[in-house]
């Protein structure tokens, strides 16, 4: 196997019309590890992650995905690449006219010939995998919000993909599942060679399982380092995230006028 | 004061730009629906499950709706025509009104509020869930396997849909009429049949509810598809598809009966 790393990111920028959202990213992910992205809420883990799956654009700098920039390639080549990562969605956005069934069935059913029957045992496997494989006959509206994304879990491993990124994948998950999610994410990495991109808040159970952690913040990298180094971390940055600090370098506010004049203080007062 | 009045034609400029460039954007896309049929249509199992939820789950308004308007055409028509002693010609007047007009018209009124609205609520939700990202994501391209089938669905339905609109309506004329009313039942069918031209009233007819049917449901997948991801998008879109589409059929109606029936009578 190739020892160059599946992910490298160079001088990334990116902005929403004229907001600029990533400042200058450098990030290198090599196969077969498991690495975090950590955050606050909007600092553009999301958008990180869908320029990564060449949903959007970056303004300058590029991406490389398995050698290839991921915008420069084709529609077609780009397709081609998409087989091969597969993205679990914040929201589960599971498919709302499928089965649970249905829907990890999906790209089986659309990438490859495999009969009905293969089909059934692999989408019964994985569904065992997430410990839902007696939910294979419901409907995603019958599920929870745990339930769904564990669902959604199982459909991004439908084709043993070679890259996986997960976009929160233990929001709102009890601790007992988010636990066996945890360790699924380290086992499949494992046992399937692929390497996993884990954007999350939770930073206890994501030291747990991850080879490598990046802190972004505002748009920069503030911080990153294996989890011992995180947890030895002098920086004030990691020190607030890792302990759940309130007060500390992380902003909690978005960007706005001040305070007082959004209030009309200061003109009263002038 | 000039101020405003820049601001003013700022503003209609504004407008009237973003309506040709979306004009642009739907005239693309449609392009791109039926460029990208190819798959659907080899995977007619696809098209089957959208011919169920646009067109079976219509069929009931339709039926009702026609049978319905066709009473009251035979009631209307059977007043007049007494008059003047012809009211076995009402057979002929429900007949010619449905297949050249109401068939074609209400029917596709009722699909725009019916299958239309339905397909734009759709897609436009499986939108704002991030569906169809998803699906891009997973290298399936969501214009190929959302979008077309239900395309063609809609596009198939239609003609069918309108056509049992008319059936229904002439049974209704027959009930009112011949059952009711007691009109010649021999002369009703018999004058219905000798005036109703196949070639000029019902092939014309057909033409016009499949350019409806094209015309509802490339609006109904457009708005969906270019729905703001929200909950107040979807519902502005799907209001949109129903005046949209009223709108376009009516006035598509309009030429097109300029053009088949000019000069003719
Ligand atoms: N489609 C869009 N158009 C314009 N701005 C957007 C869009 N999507 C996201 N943004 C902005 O980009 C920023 C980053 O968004 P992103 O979704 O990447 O955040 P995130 O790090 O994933 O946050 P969270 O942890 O809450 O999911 C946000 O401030 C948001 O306002
Ligand atoms: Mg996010």
């Amino acid at each position: 196997m190739t020892t160059k790393a599946l992910v490298e990111i160079k001088d990334l920028n990116f902005s929403y019309d004229e907001r600029a959202i990533l400042k200058g990213i450098n990030m290198t992910m090599p196969r077969g590890k498991v690495i975090a992205i950590m955050g606050s809420s909007g600092c553009g883990k999301t958008t990180l992650l869908r320029l990564i799956g060449g949903a959007v654009t970056p303004s300058s700098g590029h991406v490389k995905v398995d050698s290839q920039v991921v915008h420069e390639l084709s529609r077609n080549e780009l397709f081609l690449l998409r087989r091969k990562m597969s993205m679990l969605f914040q929201f589960g956005a599971l498919f709302t006219d499928l089965s649970v069934f249905d829907n990890v069935a999906f790209q089986m059913r659309e990438h490859t010939n495999l009969p009905e029957s293969v089909i059934r045992d692999l989408v019964l496997m994985k569904l065992h995998s997430v410990g839902l494989r007696g939910a294979h006959n419901l409907m995603p509206a019958e599920l929870s919000g745990g339930m769904a994304r564990r669902i959604a879990l199982a459909r991004s491993i439908a084709l043993d993909p070679m890259l996986i990124m997960f976009d929160e994948p233990f929001a709102g998950l009890d601790p007992i599942s988010l636990s066996v999610i945890g360790n699924l994410i380290r086992r499949l990495t494992e046992a399937l060679g692929m390497t996993s991109i884990l954007v999350t808040h939770d930073v206890h159970e994501s030291l747990k399982i991850v080879d490598y952690v990046y802190f972004i913040s505002e748009g920069v990298i503030t911080a990153h380092g294996t989890p011992a180094e995180v947890r030895e971390s002098a920086s004030p940055f990691v020190h607030q995230f890792v302990h759940s600090e309130v007060n500390g370098p992380v902003p909690f506010h978005y960007p706005a006028e001040t305070y007082a004049t959004d209030l009309n203080l200061e003109s009263s007062v002038a | 004061m000039p101020r405003r009045i820049v601001i003013g034609i700022q503003g209609v400029g504004h407008r009237v730009i973003d309506s040709v460039w979306r004009l642009g954007y739907a005239a693309r896309f449609f392009t791109l629906t039926l460029l990208k049929s190819g798959a659907s249509i080899r995977r007619f199992s696809l098209i089957i499950r959208e011919l169920y939820f646009t067109g079976v789950l219509t069929m009931v308004i339709i039926l009702v709706s026609g049978l319905f308007v066709g009473m009251v055409l035979g009631l209307q028509g059977y007043e007049t025509l007494q008059k003047y002693g012809a009211e076995t010609a009402v057979g002929t007047l429900v007949a010619l009104s449905l297949v050249r007009e109401l068939g074609p018209v209400v029917a596709a009124l009722l699909f725009a509020s019916r299958a239309g609205s339905a397909i734009t609520a759709e897609i436009g939700l499986m939108k704002a869930t991030e569906q169809l990202e998803a699906m891009g994501m997973m290298a399936v391209d969501p214009v190929a396997r959302v979008v077309a089938p239900r395309f063609w669905a809609g596009v198939i339905s239609m003609p069918l849909l309108a056509a049992m609109f008319s059936t229904m309506g002439v049974f209704g004329g027959y009930l009112v009429a011949v059952v009711l009313i007691g009109v010649d039942e021999g002369s009703f069918w018999s004058q219905m049949q000798s005036m109703v031209d196949f070639r000029f009233d019902i092939v014309n007819g057909i033409i016009k509810t499949c350019v409806f049917g094209v015309a509802i449901t490339a609006i109904a997948v457009f708005e969906g598809y270019d729905a703001q991801p929200t909950a107040e998008g979807v519902s502005g879109a799907t209001t949109r598809t129903v005046v949209t589409s009223a709108l376009v059929i009516l006035g598509l109606d309009f030429v097109l009966t300029a053009f088949m029936f000019r000069g003719v009578g």
